[in-house]
């Protein structure tokens, strides 16, 4: 396990490093930064002299070495617009995303596991073919779409739930459906396709032999065994909701780091979006490997295998 | 003698080659309207996608009160045919589409051979850079991109290659490593051809199948993707005509005008769902083996 362990942290850690250099890359490629710093009319001298004072004489390596040190303390410079570091920017902004992204995930789950079970349970049955349509719709929508059509409906038609903002429990509901929508579809078949295995296993046909109820069988026996594998993946789906939550707190005007983020972009604030850009990317990795360490504890074959 | 064979019915009736049988129809049907309309041009369109008319502003579809004829699924607020601008994004989708599979097909398929026939620290090398590119969630890299690039065509396709070279790239890798262990590989090696024909003419006819199913696969998600960049304003620009920018656009009409949000949203999904059925369709029909995709 240790072997395994390490061998996946340092995995973890190349890909971090690796996509801070791509991240600091693009940085570089959208021209320079004097321009957006200085007047236009800025003297040749005052032009040598910033770059100077701000390292950009300096070989690109060297200027990625500064970077990633400064990084590694957690500097990532200051946000031109907010006037503030942009760390502490990004992690001010985090609990709300993380809140959404659980909310997300909570909504897939309670979706994708009943109507798995159901229709494993049931082949062809109403639920069975409720899943695959949802499944056909949930990946032809895009989450902004799904998030539009939600307001047009439950805050237009309906005034049931504030259209955007952030607040009590009404304001979250539509934003989590329409984040955790997309996902909802593979949850299914995963539920679906471990419970049938699991149904058809031998402690399932004794405890069907032995008269346990069917429903007692179904939602404990084999959904218990059948759970885990959906519960490994969490994690991905966790990142992925990570991913999504860019156009999904647009839309809604939810105050998360994915907001503040495409805000950056529009308003050219470099330090945010490159400390938001990261800050996800960390959180992306490090959740993935959390789920690969889940495989490697649930089933040890893995553990093995690398 | 005459000999008569009777020939059942049935069978006569089957002109079409059996590959064909089964072919979902309804999906071809929407790419074809999609890719006429990309490559016809705004002259067979029902209406000018960018004529302005403002007494016509705000027209619901048809079936509804208020609704006209000339303008089946309504106009915008600046009273343009949202039928005709809808047929007129599909260009965008196709180019962007045409676009960015070939390059990351391309990519892909290259790095993957040299990985998966090259072994080793090629191999390595790539592995490490498709982790890289998986580190990074693709909307983030996009948001960075368009920060450092204007937003655009342009900007929307290099995303979208750099997001999806690695997806070519890991499932060619694994078919090549595969494939050089064969007999015919290793015959033609001990034979002296060399390396360049033995992945032109030995491996790349073999992984061809694969490499079509993941590029119609792709084509859906190539489409939701430029959508939703084109919406967080970071992909199309005007005057340019995308599904997701006109969905951008409608945001703020949302509480008056239900039709501007709902109609390129139903573009979007039927031909996002076209392409998946077709995908689906070719991969049964090819290679059942990728069926996890």
């Amino acid at each position: 396990m240790p072997r395994f362990l390490l061998h996946r942290l340092l995995q973890g850690l190349v890909s971090i490093v690796g996509a801070s250099i791509v991240i600091f890359l693009i940085a570089r490629l959208s021209g320079d930064p004097i321009l957006i710093l200085l007047p236009n009319d800025a003297s040749p001298q005052l032009i040598a002299e910033t770059k100077r004072n701000l390292g950009l004489d300096l070989p690109l390596w060297h200027q990625y070495l500064i970077f990633a040190w400064n990084a590694l303390g957690g500097d990532f410079g200051r946000s031109y617009r907010w006037q503030m570091p942009a760390l502490q920017l990004i992690l001010d902004r985090l609990p709300a995303t993380i809140e959404l992204a659980i909310c997300g995930l909570v909504f897939s789950v309670a979706i994708a596991v009943p109507v798995g079970v159901l229709s494993a349970v049931r082949p062809g049955g109403w639920t069975d073919r409720f899943g695959r349509v949802f499944a056909m719709l949930g990946q032809a929508m895009p989450a902004f779409w799904v998030g539009l059509l939600l307001i047009l409906f439950f805050a237009v038609e309906l005034n049931w739930l504030p259209a955007f903002g952030y607040g009590g429990v009404s304001h979250i509901i539509m934003p989590a459906i329409a984040l955790g929508w997309y996902p909802v579809a593979a949850q299914t078949r995963i539920v679906r396709s471990a419970m049938r295995d699991v149904l058809d296993s031998d402690h399932i046909r004794l405890s069907r032999a032995l008269g346990t109820p069917e429903h007692w069988i179904v939602w404990k026996y084999a959904l218990r065994n059948a759970a885990v594998p959906l519960l490994t993946m969490l994690g991905v789906y966790f990142a992925a909701m990570l991913g999504g939550a860019f156009v999904v707190e647009t839309i809604f005007a939810w105050p998360g780091v994915g907001r503040t983020v495409v805000e950056a972009v529009f308003s050219r604030d470099f330090p945010v979006v490159q400390a938001g850009v990261l800050f996800t990317s960390i959180l992306f990795v490090l959740s993935n490997l959390l789920v690969d360490l889940a495989y490697g504890i649930v089933d040890p074959r893995i553990r093995a295998d690398r | 003698m005459a000999l008569s064979i009777p020939v059942s019915e049935p069978i006569a009736r089957r002109r079409l080659p059996a590959w064909l049988r089964g072919a979902p129809w309804l999906a071809f049907l929407v790419l074809t309207i999609v890719l006429v309309c990309a490559v016809g041009g705004e002259d067979i369109l029902p209406d000018d996608p960018n004529g302005l008319n403002l007494a016509d502003a705000f027209r619901p579809p048809f079936w509804a009160a208020k609704g006209s004829a000339a303008h089946l699924l309504g106009t915008d607020n600046m009273g343009r045919d949202i039928l005709s601008r809808i047929l007129a994004g599909s260009q965008i989708s196709a180019i962007v589409c045409a676009y960015a599979i070939l390059f990351s097909g391309c990519i892909g398929a290259l790095a993957g051979m040299a990985a998966g026939y090259f072994g080793g620290i090629v191999d390595a090398v790539l592995m490490r850079l498709i982790e890289i590119q998986q580190s990074i969630p693709s909307i983030a890299l996009a948001l960075i991109l368009a920060a450092a690039m204007e937003p655009g065509l342009t900007t929307v396709i290099v995303v979208i290659v750099l997001t999806y070279w690695a997806w070519y790239a890991r499932i060619i890798r694994g078919e090549v490593m595969t494939l050089k262990g064969r007999d015919y590989v290793n015959f033609a090696r001990v034979a002296g051809v060399g390396t360049p024909t033995i992945l032109v003419r030995h491996l790349l006819p073999n992984i061809f199948n694969t490499l079509i199913i993941l590029a119609t696969l792709q084509v859906g998600q190539v489409i939701l993707f430029e959508a939703s960049l084109s919406f967080l304003g970071l992909g199309i620009q005007q005057p340019d005509i995308s599904w997701g920018l006109m969905l951008a656009d409608a945001r703020q009409y949302i509480t008056s005008a239900w039709w501007l949000i709902t109609m390129p949203g139903i573009a979007i999904m039927l031909t996002c769902r076209s392409a998946n059925i077709l995908g689906d369709w070719l991969r049964d029909r090819l290679d059942p083996r990728l069926r996890q995709l």
